[in-house]
């Protein structure tokens, strides 16, 4: 620099303020930008993106000729075990004004208790208001398992 | 005289013409070429559907279609009974329509019935007794442009079933003879059935047919409304049947199960000022201050209470939204809770408080928690902003201490 | 040892194996000339600086995104309510995109009008505007990938347009598209190009960019001469000024973040209609409005062939312009010409972006 041996002491001090207003502005900025780029980085408790798949308790919990409801997602899902060896699964959401349906299983049929609408065991409408059948999804077992996924 | 001249020029032009369609319709051809009243049937047939299956005039009419001769085509001897008279139309359409094997060839699985039905209907034993003003099968379902139900012009089309009744019903003079009145079309506009019907566009809300069936037209029996209204409202009828009302409002003067309440004509979205308050239904027995009185009252606060509730958990989750929060997981648990609003006022019709009780909590504990979920959003939101502005204002603090320095820099040089 | 002697012997440390001492003695001697129009010199930084803002949360959002139609949508909502920190990262990532575009242009036009384009800056000119439509095609193909209606539709729209280029429309939807229809096979197509096929082309790009700026210096104005100006020191006095600039930049980034998040949206459904008044993002709303003026047939050719046409011939202009463009020192030649040209493009892009939003 010039190199003048008498720089009066205040001129020194203010240096010393705007270096370490600098330097600690910039320090704690970077550590406020870099600070949730550190957490963004670990992944959350629950990694799961989408809901894909979904446990749907134990095959001895539901008997032969009965049905369940299941959330899926943000969803209700209708489990019906229809016999010792035959699931089906469908959206609970029924397709006339969005109700949960349940299953009627003296008349072996899915049931909507806003307006009467009926279902049957392939999810197509027999009787009432609701204009489409119930989307239907795949079960599987797995051991002793239910798992619940969307269809293919 | 002039008619006949036409006729025979027609005659000498259908053999001038080259190969006409097949087997000219004389029926068709001589109506269609007459200016009078008599042209009307051949220019409504193109939208006919008996026309569409391949039937002709002569089908229903009788007659020879073959002939040009209007004395031949026109002739009882080949079986012509022209236009019936109005007591024998539903007969006369009852000769195909009541004939199961008649009806097989065209529409199999079509109903026989209708003739049998309308004999029992309220029009069907006027119209026995002599009576031409009522409705026969061509009042309803037109003449010569008859069109199946599913079409959408049809005057018996789900939307317009309830336009072709109040034709006649609707009209004051018509329905002066019989002392019937004639508000019923206007009331049913103000319904959410009407509602349903036209905004909705939902073709399984019911119609004045819904209720009062189409052939054997006839309001349904003060026993039997509770049953009618059944028929899509289950559980409403199951939990009524059960309880005290049931009693009370069966029997001649009882004013018909559901319709004591909610009216048969202008049903409206029910509300708790049904409960309680100036336009309170149930007041019209219970006096104010008696016990079942207090029963509504307070059912109408639970109601309320869960219904303020609901919609304060829906504000706060819209202004979380609004400000760029993400709520969805809290606004489908909502959904639920209004799930819970439509079971509470179903239980009402069981007029037991404590079966009302239930859902009602189930219902609060959703608007609470939902609740929480919106105001810790809206916490976040700010915590966020605060953030924000600790990073602007180091940020600042940077820049201001780079304007320094410049200044420093620069003064020297 | 002290901090100055620990400074100075890692320099000479690495000086010794990559000879740094090139590199720093070229940011000891260079210079900005300092005259009215020194501000402008800050765009081309911006864009710099915005653009490493895009690499950097991009590569962030590529730790959790999912590029597939099943699970696009749902990661990206992962993302911004899951993840800590998620919604600053994503709303960054997608204002920096739109600001990164805007000051593209700003910079673009402000070499424009100081006639910075002329000899011997014709390659920065070209590469320039290569890199202008590099950063279009990162904001088309990153629109679709959060797959969301809007996202969908609009490069449905956008596709449908490319489509109707003349000869090549077809094949080119095609190749953009993955196929007939927009759909997996697209989302595939786009992540791939955003991701990866760009970001190379762009680096190359900038590289080669930023080598002609430094290898040409600075261009001042024509009827200033050159010799005159006063200058300032590149490092550390332009530099902080840079960074002044940047940490500001920087702020706006975080509170338009913080203040107006960008949407989720709702998942693409391609069965349900488009939604009602359906465009594309506001850097392609000029040309989407033109075409949507044109009428369908003008005398024996097709409107929307006549507007592609159209922005043809104007992009060849523009790109030839240093060719074009002449100015002699003693003021002659067709500057205004080419000033002309730059005011009618800056108007007709202002103004048809702002019908083609309000209308």
């Amino acid at each position: 620099m010039e190199g003048n041996p008498t720089a009066p002491a205040p001129d020194a001090g203010r240096r010393t303020v705007v270096s370490w207003l600098l330097g600690g502005g910039v320090a704690a900025s970077l550590v406020s930008f870099f600070y949730p780029v550190a957490r963004f980085l670990v992944p959350p408790q629950v990694a799961e993106v989408s809901v894909n798949e979904v446990d749907a308790g134990k095959v001895q919990d539901l008997k032969p000729n009965s049905g369940k409801i299941v959330k899926f997602g943000n969803k209700p899902v209708l489990l019906v075990r229809v016999n010792d060896t035959e699931w089906k699964a469908f959206s609970a959401v029924c397709t006339h004004l969005n109700c949960t349906v349940q299953y009627q299983e003296s008349r072996r049929e899915i049931w909507c208790a806003c307006h009467n609408g009926t279902y049957d065991l392939e999810g197509r409408v027999v009787s009432g208001p609701p204009p489409k059948p119930l989307e239907e999804m795949a079960v599987k077992i797995r051991g002793d398992e239910v798992v619940i996924s969307k269809r293919v | 005289m002039r008619a006949t001249v036409i006729l025979f020029l027609l005659w000498i032009a259908v053999w001038i013409l080259p190969g006409s369609a097949a087997a000219p319709d004389s029926c068709v051809t001589c109506h269609a070429a007459v200016d009078d009243a008599a042209k009307g049937p051949a220019a409504l047939i193109k939208n006919d559907i008996h026309i569409a299956h391949g039937l002709s005039c002569a089908d229903c009419h009788g007659g020879d279609p073959t002939s040009d001769d209007p004395d031949v085509a026109m002739n009882k001897k080949k079986g012509f009974k022209g236009k019936p008279a109005r007591t024998a139309i539903p007969k006369f359409c009852a000769t195909c329509h009541s004939s199961p094997d008649y009806m097989r060839k065209y529409a199999p699985r079509e109903r026989v019935d209708q003739f049998e039905l309308y004999q029992t209907s309220v029009h069907g034993k006027r119209l026995a007794a002599g009576d031409t003003a009522v409705a026969t099968c061509i009042d309803c379902h037109s003449v010569h442009d008859i069109r199946a139900v599913k079409d959408t012009a049809a005057p018996v089309y789900p939307l317009r079933v309830s336009e072709t009744c109040a034709h006649c019903h609707s009209d004051a003079q018509k329905m002066a003879p019989y002392k019937i009145p004639t508000n019923q079309f206007a009331e049913y506009k103000t319904s959410v059935h009407w509602e349903g019907l036209t905004k909705r566009g939902d073709l399984s809300a019911p119609t004045c047919a819904s209720c009062h069936g189409n052939h054997g037209a006839k309001p349904p029996e003060v026993e039997s409304v509770s049953a009618v209204c059944g028929t899509c409202h289950v559980l409403f009828e199951q939990l009524y049947e059960k309880s005290v009302h049931n009693a009370v409002f069966s029997g001649a003067g009882g004013g018909g199960g559901c319709v004591v309440c909610h009216s048969n004509h202008a049903v409206h979205d029910p509300s708790t000022a049904m409960l309680a308050g100036p336009k309170s239904v149930c007041t019209g027995c219970h006096e104010a201050g008696s016990a079942p009185a207090g029963t509504a009252t307070q059912m109408a606060g639970w109601l309320d209470g869960l219904d303020a509730a609901l919609k304060k958990s829906e504000t706060v989750l819209a202004s979380a939204e609004k400000s760029g929060m993400e709520v969805s997981e809290a606004q489908v648990h909502l959904i639920d809770g209004r799930e819970n609003m439509v079971k509470a006022r179903l239980a009402l019709h069981s007029m037991k408080p404590l079966e009302v009780e239930k859902p009602v909590e189930a219902g609060m504990a959703i608007a609470r928690s939902t609740q929480k979920a919106g105001e810790f959003a809206l916490h976040e939101k700010d915590t966020r902003r605060m953030g924000l502005a600790v990073s602007v204002l180091l940020i600042g603090i940077v820049i201001l201490a780079i304007r320094l320095l410049l200044q420093r820099m620069e003064s020297t040089t | 040892m002290s901090a100055a002697e620990i400074k100075t012997k890692t320099f000479e440390w690495f000086d010794e194996r990559l000879g740094l001492r090139i590199a720093r003695d070229m940011l000891d001697h260079k210079v900005v000339p300092l005259h009215p129009g020194t501000a402008w010199y800050y765009f081309g930084g911006i864009t710099l600086f915005l653009f490493g803002v895009q690499m950097f949360t991009g590569l962030l959002l590529l730790l959790y995104y999912r590029p597939t139609v099943a699970e696009a949508f749902d990661s990206v909502r992962f993302i911004v309510t899951r993840v800590e920190f998620g919604w600053l990262i994503r709303s960054i990532h997608s204002w920096s995109a739109n600001l990164l575009i805007l000051f593209a242009f700003v910079h673009m036009f402000s070499v424009m009008f100081t006639h910075a384009y002329h000899r011997p800056r014709e390659l920065t000119w070209l590469s320039g505007i290569a890199l202008l439509g590099l950063m279009l095609c990162f904001g088309f193909s990153g629109y679709l990938l959060p797959w969301n209606q809007i996202s969908y539709f609009a490069t449905k729209v956008g596709t449908d347009v490319a489509g109707t280029t003349p000869f090549v429309g077809p094949m080119l939807a095609r190749l953009l598209r993955g196929g007939e229809d927009v759909g997996a096979a697209t989302l595939t197509r786009f992540f791939a190009f955003h991701v990866m096929i760009l970001p190379l082309f762009t680096c190359g790009l900038i590289g080669m960019h930023l080598l002609l700026v430094q290898k040409t210096g600075m261009s001042t104005p024509k009827h200033l001469p050159a010799h005159d100006l006063s200058h300032m020191k590149f490092f550390p006095n332009f530099f902080l000024r840079e960074l002044m600039v940047w940490y500001g930049v920087l702020a706006l980034l975080g509170s338009l973040a913080a203040i107006f998040p960008w949407e989720l949206g709702e998942k693409a459904d391609p069965f349900a209609s488009a939604p009602a008044g359906i465009r594309p993002e506001w850097y392609f709303l000029a040309q989407f409005y033109t075409l949507k003026l044109i009428p369908s047939h003008v005398w024996i050719f097709e409107g929307e062939l006549l507007g592609l046409a159209g922005f043809g011939a104007l992009a060849l202009v523009w790109v030839a312009l240093p060719f074009w463009s002449t100015h002699k020192p003693d003021g002659s030649g067709n500057a205004r010409l080419a000033t002309g040209v730059g005011v009618f493009l800056v108007c007709y892009l202002v103004v048809f972006t702002l019908l083609g939003y309000f209308k």
